[in-house]
């Protein structure tokens, strides 16, 4: 073995390090073909974080009623405020319907209809003939489809014999001098010993960082791990400005409530039991995008008309539903209201705060989830060997905002997409790429480190601070100076970062190692979340820039003139660069940029 | 609030021993795993599984107080003190609250967990009907969390025999699903003095499955259809 590394190595013509839904979708197609493929996770895989996804997934199957790609295309350009990619976004409107269908002949246990065909419910931002009104698009499994899709995909993977690393962190992505990624480490949790994973193509399907804020509806382990081992190793994060609040987490919890209670007709009441989205998207109301509902959710307290003691939520009614309603599409939300809200929605509306929910950006991606970078005067450089789909990845489908549904769909359709890309890539470059002599060492010299650590900061101290920090300087409202403030305080807890102690040394299922461990990565995303949107000085979707909301010759904020760009930080030198959008789909016209209104 | 918890860690422990914990709550700690972060956050040294703190991805099961549950949906204001926390029962233990869940697993893979159809796949998706898919309610929503299958006696005496009250749920899962083609192979896969038949009925699963399920009512439903079947 080229290495000078101690750690051991084995070889797979793919490593996927993430069994989420884009994860296992990617394995799938892997294994399928024949390929032999090492799929890491730090958790079983069905308790990765798809698990949690209520809604639906987004297709036009057009089974309630007509519908058509082209419509879901215009609903997700839209829905980006023209951030998004309009070549990704085709790809993946388009690739949905077979995307779904293939889901359910997996076995995905779908909600159904009399006629036997996939139940579709309305979401928000989901139009009938480009914005004219709602279309029922979001194929669910009651509001588990999460679980549903999760459990269905594990078990094919079972069918294909996919080969798990169950409990397995990956540590580092490991690049040749030439840049081309050739494999990762990773740390097995029972053991406590690093491996070098060794590989023809290697994909990122790491999910997202929603842990970054104090408030989230995201899972623990949801620590940008592929953000931050990509951005260690040179690779920019794309649009990480742009987070996704939620509108209706469980106030005081943050635990979600899905969308889908809207899709069925449930509404927002402020303290005067006025359906406040009437005012602010007299189409769509209740169902315009989630930035533009969390905004009037966040405006409607912040002038004193939240409900509580405290004026400091708002009340999500559905018991005009009826139980039967609700027992039979809603069942996890009844539940979820009871244990966390403390309210039997049946009969009580239930309090709920806009809470951070995902993240659009990532590692800049094409739509084959090719890994793409600026080089040699070309924005768009494939990154040979290297691959990243779902959450991580930033094709860019979601521009500066996605709708709901579209994150299912995105993993469904562009794991796919990284599967077949890798497929080609192996079949034509088949050998693996020798491993650079130092392979390893970063990850080998990071564990040392903390193990070696004595009077160092605390990993609940310093991530406390961060997610303060965050939650305080970079919301649902940005002003100017707090996010200029906010720049100096990430960087001064990402220092007290780099002096982490853990006082729990054994090898064995180390949990305190691996929190430091996510906390680097997840630190990585902090700081280029907060210095990519002091830096984007203008509104567009959930990045809002309050000292732009009416400045003359914008469009609802938006500086299509300046900033319709995409950012790029690189951790080097904590650097910015920004490249086009792209505006051009790969058949249809183009959706050009204007005003955005529900 | 006081708690006492099982601890055990082989790099250094010759065998398990109570950590008691006397930490004070914050308002916002009102779940048995906000509990466990915050005595987490003065002992790092505690190891346990949670994720999704919300009840659906199963990672957070453990012994509460005497009876299986998930940490993340356990009100702390429903205990009593002290808590005594113990790592599921009848599995191996890797360190603190973590168990090895090989067994378990190994169960689950063994009832073929994926839908059987060896039609040629149409167009469009397999029609359902919903009386049909109702069929599948109270089945898929199982998230693997273990709690029945280690509340289970027979589970305790043969986890490698004993498919276990959650590896025979999702059993009949795939036998309720009226596009599975595979009922026969699925009954001869199960027909066996231990796999099935170790089932006795003690109802510890339906007790603690957080998820409200009926395993009992499932392993039921197979050992009927193997009634019909035989006659």
């Amino acid at each position: 073995m080229a290495s000078v590394s101690s750690l051991p190595v084995r070889k797979f013509d793919a490593v996927v390090v993430g069994a989420g839904g884009s994860g296992l979708r990617a394995a799938l197609q892997l294994s399928t073909a024949g390929l032999t493929v090492a799929v890491l996770s730090k958790v079983f895989p069905t308790r990765s974080h798809t698990v949690a996804a209520q809604g639906g997934v987004g297709a036009s199957l057009g089974n309630m009623g007509e519908d058509n790609w082209h419509w879901h295309m215009y609903d997700t350009v839209k829905g980006s405020d023209w951030l998004g990619d309009q070549d990704a976004i085709e790809f993946m409107c388009k690739a949905a319907p077979e995307a779904v269908i293939e889901l359910e002949h997996f076995g995905m246990p779908f909600d159904r209809n009399d006629n036997g065909t996939i139940y579709q419910r309305p979401f928000g931002g989901h139009s009938q003939n480009f914005g004219e009104k709602p279309v029922q698009r979001s194929c669910c499994a009651a509001d588990r489809t999460g679980h549903a899709m999760l459990h269905t995909l594990y078990q094919r993977n079972v069918f294909a014999n996919t080969q798990f690393f169950v409990e397995w962190m990956a540590l580092d992505l490991i690049r040749d001098a030439a840049g081309d990624v050739v494999g990762v480490t990773a740390l097995e949790m029972e053991t406590g010993e690093a491996m070098i994973f060794h590989a023809k193509a290697t994909l990122f399907a790491t999910g997202g960082a929603g842990r970054i804020y104090a408030s989230s509806t995201n899972a623990f382990i949801n620590t940008g791990d592929g953000l931050g081992m990509a951005a260690r190793a040179g690779i920019p994060l794309e649009d990480m400005e742009f987070w996704q609040f939620h509108p209706t987490g469980v106030a005081g919890a943050g635990v979600l409530i899905t969308e889908g209670v809207r899709g069925e007709g449930g509404i927002l009441l402020n303290k005067d039991g006025e359906r406040f989205m009437e005012r602010y998207a007299p189409t769509m109301k209740d169902l315009a995008s989630r930035d533009v509902v969390s905004r009037a959710m966040a405006t409607e307290i912040k002038d004193g008309r939240g409900a509580g003691p405290n004026k400091d939520y708002i009340l999500l009614k559905l018991d005009h539903l009826g139980p039967d309603v609700i027992n039979k599409r809603l069942p996890g939300i009844r539940e979820i209201a009871l244990k966390f809200g403390n309210v039997d929605c049946t009969k009580e509306p239930i309090p709920v705060v806009p809470t951070c929910h995902y993240q659009m950006g990532g590692i800049p991606t094409n739509y084959l989830a090719e890994v793409v970078i600026p080089q040699n005067g070309n924005p768009n450089t494939v990154v040979p060997g290297f691959y990243a789909a779902g959450e991580v990845g930033c094709a860019s489908i979601h521009g500066a905002n996605r709708l709901g549904t579209n994150s299912l769909t995105d993993l469904l359709v562009m794991g796919k997409s990284a599967g077949d890309s890798m497929i080609k890539f192996i079949r034509e470059n088949n050998t693996h790429k020798p491993l650079p002599t130092d392979a390893g060492e970063i990850s080998v010299a990071r564990i040392a480190a903390l193990d070696a650590k004595t009077g160092g900061e605390s990993v609940h101290a310093v991530g406390d601070a961060m997610r303060q920090t965050m939650q305080a300087h970079c919301g649902v409202f940005r002003f100017p100076d707090m996010l200029e403030k906010g720049v100096t305080k990430i960087k001064q807890v990402a220092e007290r970062a780099e002096h982490l102690e853990i006082k729990d040394k054994s090898k064995v299922f180390n949990t305190a190692r691996i929190e430091a461990l996510e906390l680097q990565n997840l630190i990585e995303v902090a700081v280029s979340t907060m210095v990519s949107a002091e830096a984007r000085k203008e509104t567009r979707g959930a990045h809002d820039r309050a000292d732009f909301h009416d400045r003359p010759g914008f469009v609802n904020g938006r500086d299509d003139d300046n900033w319709l760009k995409h950012t790029l930080w690189y951790k080097q030198g904590n650097r910015l660069d920004y490249k086009p959008v792209n505006l051009q789909p790969l058949t249809v016209p183009s959706f050009a940029p204007k005003a955005r209104t529900y | 609030m006081k708690f006492q918890i099982l601890r055990f860690d082989p790099d250094v422990d010759q065998k398990p021993y109570f950590k008691e914990y006397d930490i004070a709550l914050e308002p916002s700690d009102r779940m048995l795993l906000d509990a466990l972060i915050r005595i987490k956050s003065i002992d790092d040294t505690l190891a346990l599984r949670r994720s999704c703190r919300e009840g659906v991805c199963g990672s957070d099961a453990m012994n509460i107080n005497g009876k299986n549950g998930l940490a993340c949906i356990t009100k702390v204001s429903e205990l009593k003190e002290p808590v005594v926390l113990k790592p599921l029962p009848g599995l191996p233990i890797i360190r603190d609250l973590i168990v090895d869940m090989t067994q378990f697993f190994q169960q689950y893979h063994s009832i073929t967990p994926y839908v059987i159809n060896n039609d040629p796949a149409p167009e469009k998706e397999r029609l359902q009907s919903p009386q049909d898919r109702l069929e599948l309610d109270g089945l898929y929503e199982c998230i693997l969390c273990a709690c029945c299958s280690t509340s289970c006696p027979s589970f305790w005496w043969n986890p490698d025999k004993f498919v276990g009250p959650a590896g025979l749920l999702a059993a009949y899962r795939f036998i309720a699903d009226s596009r599975d083609q595979a009922t026969n192979d699925r009954l001869d896969n199960l027909e066996d003095p231990y796999r099935l038949f170790r089932c006795h009925t003690i109802m510890n699963c339906v007790d603690v499955c957080p998820k409200g399920l009926n395993p009992s009512l499932a392993i039921g439903k197979i050992k009927e259809m193997m009634v019909k079947r035989a006659v």
